[in-house]
C-alpha cells in the first residue's frame, strides 16, 4: 500500500459531528459529487463509524485505500471514488 | 443546490439504498406529482410521498370529510370531519414535510379542468373511486402523454396498473367502456376493508417514487391483482397497448373527453 503521502487527496469530509446513518450518507453525497478516481478523505470518530463506514463504501463499489488511526480517537479514511454510471 | 444536514436526516434511508442515493432524492425533490382524490387510496400516497420529498403535490378533490370515511381514509382525523378533503390533507402533508409544496383543487374533477390540472405534474396517481372518473383520467392522460398509477379496490380487493401512454396499454385498453350502471357496487354499497386502501394506495405511491427517480421496473404492461382473504398477489400480462383501443390507438376513435354519468351516490347534492 502506498505511504500516505503518496495519496493526492481531492476532497475532505468531517463526519465526526454526526451519528449513524447519517455518518454514510456524508460520505456518500461527497462521492457522488467527485470525479471517478479522486481521492476522498473521511475523518470519523472510533467506533460505530469506523466499523461501519469503510464497509458500506466497499459495498458501493469504492476503493478503501486507506485508514489512518490520528491516535486521537479519530481515524482518516482514504477512498478512491469508483464511478457507478 | 446541496443538502442541508437536515435533509440529509430526512432522507437518510432513502440516500443509502443504492438505487436512489443523492441523485435520486433530488430526482424526487423536483419532481411532482398529482393525486385526484383524497380518501381511501389519495391518503396514503399523499402521505408518504410528502413524506419521501416529493417537491410539488397537488391534491384534487371535491368532497368534506365525513365520519364514514375515517375507517380508511388515514390522512384526516375526527377533528377534520365537514373540513374540505384537500384542506385536510394538505394541513397533514405540509405538517410530516415542510420542504413539500402542496397545491390544492377543491373541485369535482371533468373534461372541462382536468387537462388544465395534470399540465403542470410528471405522474398523476388515480385514487378516485368511481368508473366515469376513472375513464376520464386514463383518457384524459394518453391525450396528454401523462404517465399515470390507476388503481381500485372494494371489499378484500384490490388492483393496480401503471400506465406510460402510447408505450404501455392503458386503462381502455383493458376495460373497454364503462360497466353497466349498477354492474359493479360502490364502496359505499360492498364496502371496503381499510387496510386494503393502505396497502394499494401506497403501491401507487411506491410507483410514483419509481417513475421519478427511475430505479426498477415500472408495472405497465401489467395488471397487479390482490386479495386480503387469501393474501395473494397475481400479476397479469396484459396485451400489447393500442390495437383496437378507442383512445390509445394510432388511430383513436375517442378524440374527446367525455364526462360519463356519476354514479347517483356518489352524488352528495349541497358538497361541492
Amino acid at each position: 500500500m502506498a505511504a500516505v503521502s503518496d495519496i493526492k487527496i481531492d476532497d475532505k469530509v468531517d463526519i465526526t459531528d454526526v451519528v449513524c446513518p447519517v455518518t454514510f450518507v456524508k460520505t456518500k453525497v461527497a462521492l457522488e459529487e467527485m470525479d471517478d478516481g479522486q481521492v476522498l478523505s473521511v475523518h470519523m470518530n472510533d467506533g460505530e463509524p469506523v466499523q461501519n463506514v469503510p464497509r458500506s463504501v466497499k459495498e458501493e463499489g469504492h476503493q478503501i485505500l486507506k485508514l489512518i488511526d490520528n491516535e486521537d480517537g479519530t481515524y482518516d479514511l482514504l477512498v478512491r471514488k469508483v464511478g457507478e454510471d | 443546490m446541496p443538502f442541508t444536514n437536515e435533509q440529509l436526516e430526512r432522507y437518510s434511508r432513502h440516500i443509502i439504498l443504492k438505487e436512489i442515493g443523492v441523485k435520486g432524492q433530488k430526482k424526487i425533490m423536483n419532481g411532482s406529482v398529482l393525486i385526484i382524490g383524497a380518501g381511501g387510496l389519495g391518503a396514503p400516497a399523499a402521505l408518504y410521498l410528502a413524506a419521501a420529498g416529493v417537491g410539488k403535490i397537488g391534491i384534487a378533490d371535491a368532497d368534506v370529510v365525513d365520519l364514514s370515511n375515517l375507517q380508511r381514509q388515514v390522512i384526516h382525523t375526527t377533528a377534520d370531519i365537514g373540513r374540505p378533503k384537500v384542506e385536510s390533507a394538505a394541513e397533514t402533508m405540509r405538517a410530516i414535510n415542510p420542504d413539500v409544496e402542496v397545491e390544492t383543487y377543491h373541485e369535482f374533477i371533468t373534461s372541462d379542468n382536468i387537462m388544465d390540472i395534470i399540465r403542470d405534474y410528471d405522474f398523476v396517481l388515480d385514487g378516485t373511486d368511481n368508473f366515469s372518473a376513472k375513464f376520464l383520467i386514463n383518457d384524459a392522460c394518453v391525450m396528454a402523454d401523462k404517465p399515470f398509477s390507476h388503481a381500485g379496490i372494494l371489499r378484500f380487493k384490490g388492483q393496480l396498473m401503471t400506465v406510460i401512454p402510447h408505450e404501455s396499454p392503458c386503462y381502455r385498453c383493458v376495460f373497454k367502456t364503462m360497466p353497466p350502471k349498477d354492474a359493479i357496487p360502490t364502496c359505499r354499497q360492498a364496502g371496503v376493508i381499510g387496510a386494503m386502501a393502505g396497502v394499494i394506495g401506497s403501491l401507487q405511491a411506491l410507483e410514483a417514487v419509481k417513475f421519478l427517480t427511475g430505479s426498477g421496473d415500472l408495472l405497465t404492461g401489467k395488471l397487479l391483482t390482490f386479495d386480503a382473504l387469501t393474501m395473494k398477489f397475481h400479476t397479469i400480462n396484459l396485451p400489447p397497448r393500442g390495437e383496437g383501443c378507442a383512445v390509445c390507438s394510432d388511430h383513436p376513435e375517442i378524440t374527446e373527453l367525455i364526462d360519463y354519468e356519476q354514479p347517483v351516490c356518489e352524488f352528495k347534492p349541497g358538497q361541492n
